[in-house]
């Protein structure tokens, strides 16, 4: 991959093209490299979702269009395309359109710095961390002006439970982002994920930081608006929360927006905590070679693949959480852990003990 | 040349949206508009290389202070008619303070600048110069007296406007979550065995 972009760089440079052109069009090529693939695996995690639950629950899922329902997604996202998207009456009509725009746009710009392999990032900037942070706390900017845009109470009301829940659980997802920076020594992705090289995968962060892993990724799981933390949509209470307006694409943006950043809270579960792309059988003897031994994007996929099965099998186990036992969690349990946790951690590294030891 | 074209863009949005703040009528487009020049002013520190205060800018205004604001905002409902209320009694008021403050802004900005050496824009350091790890290293060691003690003032105020929500009214009823968990079944239940009683058939 990284070879055909530098012949593409090279070929452009080598024509004449003037300076900044170039560097675009390979951006360009990266960004569609990564989005394409995104937004077909959105497709097929939504179809793989309605199947797991469905074999969890002895059913069987869709099955009808096409072989054992494998076209189902495409079928879906037909249907919303030809959907009449209807705008409430009172409402206000460009904010109520820009609300899934800005879901999307918050939940695809992170994907930005996010590294596929040792090679592949689309931008390696410093201060990647922070931005990964940053964007994904925008993202709650799309359901409250979708809540209040829609002029409904129970869109009102969805948006005001998804804002405080995301808020609450930021910080604790922000602590234990301190954690791993402090195991990392590093703002950039790639460099976090290169810090848990070692001879196994017992050098990766999940060991030392396993408190912070726990909390991150259930955090996670209340950052997206998942299940058992889905009071934002909470059917049962408030019809379907923030969205219960939208028809047609306009909420197919949503879904598509609260897909992909399930699929990016994986990544970043596994490249903080996993090893991201490195292979957890390196250093076993009788492996070398094989590309079971190496290191690549199919470790990255398969680790991902594995926590998108935990969203899915989460939603299917547990019944959904009363709110204030929502805002409980994530302010008196996980705030003290993490917190705890990052002191531990600062005697660990003064006493250079574990990962530490020099 | 393309960095300058970026900045007259960003900055006539910010522009925009900062007159947006103060001349919507509806708070919560107020507050959108306030979201915005947040936005635009982190894409001008973006320009000039800052991008740690830039990110941080948007993550704690846009992402954490403005989603509360907006929280707050969205529920209050204010009733336009009555803030407008008295506009022509205060009105020369307004018009004296605005120009007291006008003139402040005049002589700090254009008379006191008079004769002042112009500074150039900051040099650019290379890809490999980490904003984030330079002032990293000069906050916890040249400031960190300042720093422990903006922490502590914040500390204060979490403390502060935690101890006046903190009041215990007469017969106000809560629910102890610890209590809650620790129920078991046979707490609440009791389990009793009925012999089934038939009605003898005749």
């Amino acid at each position: 991959m990284s070879a055909l972009l530098t012949y593409v760089d090279e070929l452009l440079v080598g024509l004449g093209v003037p300076a900044p052109l170039p560097y675009v069009v390979v951006t360009g090529i990266k960004i569609v490299v990564v989005l394409l693939p995104l937004i077909l695996s959105v497709a097929y995690f939504t179809y793989w979702e309605r199947k797991i639950i469905g074999w969890i629950q002895h059913r069987l899922g869709p099955n009808r269009v096409g072989w054992n329902g494998v076209l189902q997604p495409f079928a879906d996202v037909i249907k919303m395309l030809f959907k009449e998207i209807v705008v409430p009456a009172n409402s206000n009509r460009f904010l109520f359109l820009l609300a899934p725009l800005v879901s999307l746009v918050t939940a695809f710009s992170v994907w930005a710095v996010v590294p596929f392999s040792e090679t592949f990032v689309i931008a390696e900037i410093d201060a990647g961390l922070l931005y990964v942070l940053a964007l994904t706390s925008l993202g709650v900017y799309g359901v409250i002006i979708a809540g209040w845009a829609s002029n409904s109470k129970y869109a009102f009301l969805g948006a005001m439970r998804s804002a405080a829940q995301i808020v609450a659980y930021e910080i604790a997802m922000g602590f234990a982002l301190v954690g791993v920076l402090m195991a990392g020594g590093s703002l950039k992705l790639g460099d976090i994920v290169l810090a848990q090289q070692g001879t196994s995968l017992l050098s990766w962060f999940f060991i030392p930081l396993f408190p912070l892993f726990l909390v991150y990724f259930i955090s996670g799981l209340a950052e997206t608006n998942r299940a058992p933390f889905d009071v934002a949509e909470g059917e049962s209470e408030i019809v379907a929360g923030f969205h219960v307006e939208y028809g047609g694409i306009a909420f197919g943006l949503f879904f598509l927006a609260e897909y992909a950043n399930m699929i990016l809270i994986t990544a970043l579960t596994v490249l903080f905590f996993l090893g991201g792309w490195l292979s957890p059988f390196a250093g076993i003897a009788g492996l070398e070679g094989t590309w079971l031994a190496q290191s690549g994007f199919h470790w990255l996929a398969a680790k991902m693949v594995f926590f998108m099965f935990c969203f899915l099998w989460v939603r299917a186990t547990f019944p959904r959480y009363r709110y204030d036992q929502i805002m409980r969690l994530g302010w008196k349990v996980f705030l003290p852990i993490t917190i705890i946790w990052i002191f531990v951690e600062g005697v660990l590294v003064a006493l250079e003990v574990g990962p530490w030891a020099v | 040349m393309i960095a300058t074209l970026l900045f007259y863009a960003f900055a006539a949005v910010l522009t925009v949206a900062a007159l947006g703040v103060v001349t919507s009528k509806n708070p919560v487009h107020a507050a959108f508009f306030l979201v915005l020049a947040f936005f635009q002013s982190a894409l001008l520190w973006l320009l000039i290389d800052a991008e740690f205060l830039a990110i941080v800018l948007v993550l704690v205004y846009v992402g954490a202070v403005m989603v509360l604001f907006l929280f707050v905002v969205m529920m209050l409902d204010i009733n336009v008619e009555q803030l407008r209320q008295g506009y022509t009694r205060y009105l020369p008021l307004g018009v004296v303070v605005a120009g007291v403050v006008i003139l402040e802004i005049v002589h700090v900005i254009w008379y006191r600048s008079q004769g002042l050496p112009i500074l150039s824009v900051p040099t650019s350091h290379g890809p490999d110069y980490s904003n984030t790890k330079e002032l990293g290293a000069v906050l916890y060691t040249e400031h960190v007296f300042a720093f422990e003690i903006a922490a502590v003032l914040l500390l204060l105020a979490i403390v502060a406007a935690i101890t006046l929500t903190m009041r215990k009214r007469p017969g106000l009823k809560v629910q102890n979550i610890a209590e809650q968990v620790a129920v078991r079944s046979a707490d609440r239940i009791r389990v009793v065995k009925v012999d089934a009683v038939t009605d003898a058939k005749d």
